[in-house]
């Protein structure tokens, strides 16, 4: 039976890939992303349904799990933001070269405006690349709507499918038209042809030539997609003509591109449809794309309409390159013009986020920025969560911050350079996720850095998620190599701060790698465990 | 009819609780609806805002327009004045008095003589209302009694009935705190 509910673009995602079938989503927590599987974690009848929905220790190994519960016959969802497509290519591409056997659906949350990212790379792009389906939802009904329809068309074509969405989808919410009963999937029985997944190269070649010659039919399918359309006006021919897809497409008609008689291209799946587009351009004079992210339409149309046909869009300067489009750009780049608005008042003051009040990581840098005020040559190669935050004030604590994992492997790099101290900061799930492999290679190379694991027993910045090597830290890195007596775990309290700041002094001494591990529980997630201790205590109290 | 909303606070002051009410109010009432969130790293302490669309008609962005916002509900003072473009030239300001001062210079004077100049202002003192009647966790539902003098897609009690619903699973305790801070909110 059909119901209404009110969901986030990722909760949407996550309903319909239940409603679809799905037997497990692996993931590992990223803005946007986050969410779905959360969703899917919360989801009242998972245990009736047998979903598989714990978190995955990185974007690659999610992946590779996926695919192989795909190769066993049922339909599984591997969900990350934008840069974790960066840590999963490597699986992801090859997952295009081995194809599918149960429905594999790949979601990938971009975040333009990078709200909580340090890029703004465009996953269209990686499902380009690794020449497979992408879907494009404009509102939350499609997100749903569009998952039994991606893994349907993943086993038909066995392939994975790229679902893409933005940070204003995935985290905006509207009511959802859902149906429990859509669907009575039944699994495959499990993958039995090595030649198709042995990707040797002889059967590699085969598996490319089988790949490249199915483009032309994938192209066809976007020309059929129930999630694109071409809205034509009744005089069906205009000076403009625009093409757009997710979110942007929800700014065109915002701004009401079809009542004043200009035709819209709506592209909800890829590879692009040339058939459209000509058709499109065929009664246009020039095109205008609006889409959120990089301008990969934009780049491709010219190709199908002539390098003479104008085309406007974020190259051309129509729409801003960089950051996510607005209700007011796409105004704009339509030639209206802005009626006049109040002004924000001058001299408010900014408000960026901070380290919480009694965090164990403000501990950690407030006994770093004591000790190394006495090594003038020390660099700080941070990483990626909430301990981020200690570039700003009151911390100025770090230096670099570029991708997971790269604290401890910067740090090597420059120590082999002579920087000396090299200290690595990296938290607990970071270090799981992407950073034993680099201190596998100090080790190796007897690096003189210092790493410290600030340990928060969580995964703090995405919600408080599992962290993968809870309770294993100091067996991960002696295990590794690192001599036992230079793992090192200390409780960031500022009782503590003089025995701390003496750790840190001697492990920065000490020639060769050491590793500090402060750990102390996130205090957000130490509070809501609190509160519904207490709330079971006055449940008790009431029976 | 439509009625376009900006919630506005700081991390942590219970924005996205009076964003879930309005938006469950909405769904009951079969309106349209689009509520914009902002989660992860901002949510820590920073400032935070939420958007909130609601209609009798389909609702394309899930952005507002700027100059397109009927009411800015804000849980702070100086956090309202960030979001002044996209309020309507005869729209309203519904907010807390109180500043959080989590940062280092608060801008008291230039808080201050931007709400002189603003037409339509209803700013109330909602943790000195709650701390007097003994609500200390319902402030937000103080400030969304008093928006709802003014939200007239929707009614005082179906945003009443909404407040149950969410609030329903943590027990009659915590529903009718809630219920009690939204009517003095309301009346005051």
């Amino acid at each position: 039976m059909e119901e209404r509910k009110l969901l986030l673009g990722d909760e949407a995602v996550a309903l319909g890939a239940i409603h679809a079938g799905l037997r497990g989503v692996y993931a590992y927590p990223g803005t946007p992303s986050t969410e779905i599987t959360e969703y899917i974690q919360m989801y009242e009848s998972r245990y009736a349904a047998g979903i598989h929905c714990s978190w995955s220790t990185n974007e690659k190994t999610a992946m590779e799990e996926a695919l192989g519960m795909s190769y066993a016959g049922c339909r599984s969802m591997v969900c990350m933001k934008h840069v974790g497509m960066n840590v999963a290519a490597d699986a992801f591409v090859n997952s295009a070269m081995t194809g599918v056997n149960g429905g594999l659906v790949v979601v990938a949350a971009d975040d333009p405006s990078m709200h909580s990212s340090q890029n703004e790379q465009d996953s269209r792009f990686y499902g380009k690349f690794a020449m497979i389906p992408v879907l494009e939802p404009s509102t939350q009904q499609e997100a749903y709507d569009m998952m039994s329809y991606a893994f349907d068309l993943s086993e038909n074509e066995k392939l994975p499918v790229l679902l893409r969405l933005t940070t204003r989808l995935a985290h905006s919410r509207s009511a959802v038209a859902a149906d429990p009963d859509l669907y009575d999937y039944r699994p495959l029985e499990p993958a039995r042809d090595p030649s198709s997944w042995v990707l040797l190269p002889a059967n590699a070649r085969r598996r490319n030539q089988a790949l490249t010659s199915a483009q032309p039919r994938l192209e066809k399918l976007s020309s059929e997609s129930p999630f694109s359309s071409l809205s034509v006006p009744e005089s069906r021919r205009s000076a403009l003509g625009i093409i757009a897809c997710g979110t942007g497409y929800n700014y065109v008609m915002e701004n009401g591109a079809l009542s004043s008689g200009i035709p819209v291209l709506k592209i909800g799946q890829y590879p692009l449809p040339g058939d459209r587009i000509r058709e499109l351009a065929g009664m246009c004079d020039r095109i205008l794309v609006v889409e959120d992210g990089q301008p990969f339409i934009e780049e491709q149309v010219k190709g199908f309409v002539g390098a003479d046909y104008e085309i406007l869009g974020k190259l051309t300067g129509a729409l801003p390159r960089t950051g996510e489009l607005n209700p007011d750009t796409v105004a704009r780049a339509l030639g209206k013009t802005p009626e006049p608005v109040y002004a924000t008042p001058r001299n408010l003051a900014a408000r960026p986020p901070a380290l919480c009040l009694g965090c164990g990581h403000r501990d950690v840098y407030i006994a770093l920025n004591k000790v190394l005020a006495s090594y003038p040559g020390a660099r700080v190669f941070a990483d990626i969560g909430c301990y981020t935050l200690g570039a700003l004030p009151p911390f100025c604590a770090i230096d670099t911050c570029v991708d997971m994992g790269a604290s401890v492997t910067m740090a090597k790099g420059a120590a082999d350079a002579g920087i000396f101290p090299a200290v690595a900061v990296i938290g607990d799930s970071t270090f799981t996720h992407s950073g034993m492999t680099g201190l596998l290679d100090a080790v190796n190379d007897r690096s003189n850095i210092t790493v410290v694991i600030s340990d928060n027993l969580t995964t703090a910045m995405t919600g408080g998620q599992d962290s993968a090597g809870t309770n294993k830290f100091e067996a991960i890195c002696i295990a590794l190599g690192v001599e036992p007596e230079h793992v090192r775990v200390v409780v960031p309290l500022s009782r503590n701060m003089d025995d701390i700041t003496a750790v840190i002094r001697e492990e920065i001494d000490y020639q060769g790698v050491s590793v500090i591990i402060p750990r102390r529980e996130c205090i957000q997630t130490a509070a809501r465990k609190a509160r519904s201790a207490g709330n079971d205590i006055k449940k008790t109290e009431r029976k | 009819m439509k009625y376009d909303i900006i919630l506005s606070g700081v991390g942590g002051q219970g924005i996205l609780s009076i964003a879930t009410i309005i938006a469950d109010a909405a769904l009951g009432a079969g309106l349209y609806l689009k509520q914009a969130e902002v989660h992860g790293m901002s949510q820590r302490g920073g400032a935070v805002e939420s958007g909130l669309r609601l209609s009798d008609s389909v609702i394309y962005s899930d952005l507002l327009p700027s100059g397109s916002a009927d009411m800015i509900l804000s849980m702070e003072p100086m956090e309202a004045l960030r979001y002044l473009p996209f309020l309507k030239k005869d729209g309203c300001i519904v907010t807390s008095s109180v500043p959080f001062r989590n940062i280092g210079d608060y801008p008291e004077e230039a808080v201050r003589s931007a709400y002189q100049v603003l037409p339509r202002t209803f700013s109330l003192d909602i943790e000195t209302l709650a701390k007097e009647n003994s609500l200390p966790k319902s402030a937000n539902m103080i400030l969304l009694g008093a928006a709802a003098r003014h939200i007239g897609i929707l009614t005082p009690e179906q945003l009443k009935e909404s407040i149950g619903n969410v609030f329903g699973k943590k027990g009659p305790a915590v529903t009718d705190a809630n219920l009690r801070a939204f009517d003095i909110g309301y009346n005051h």
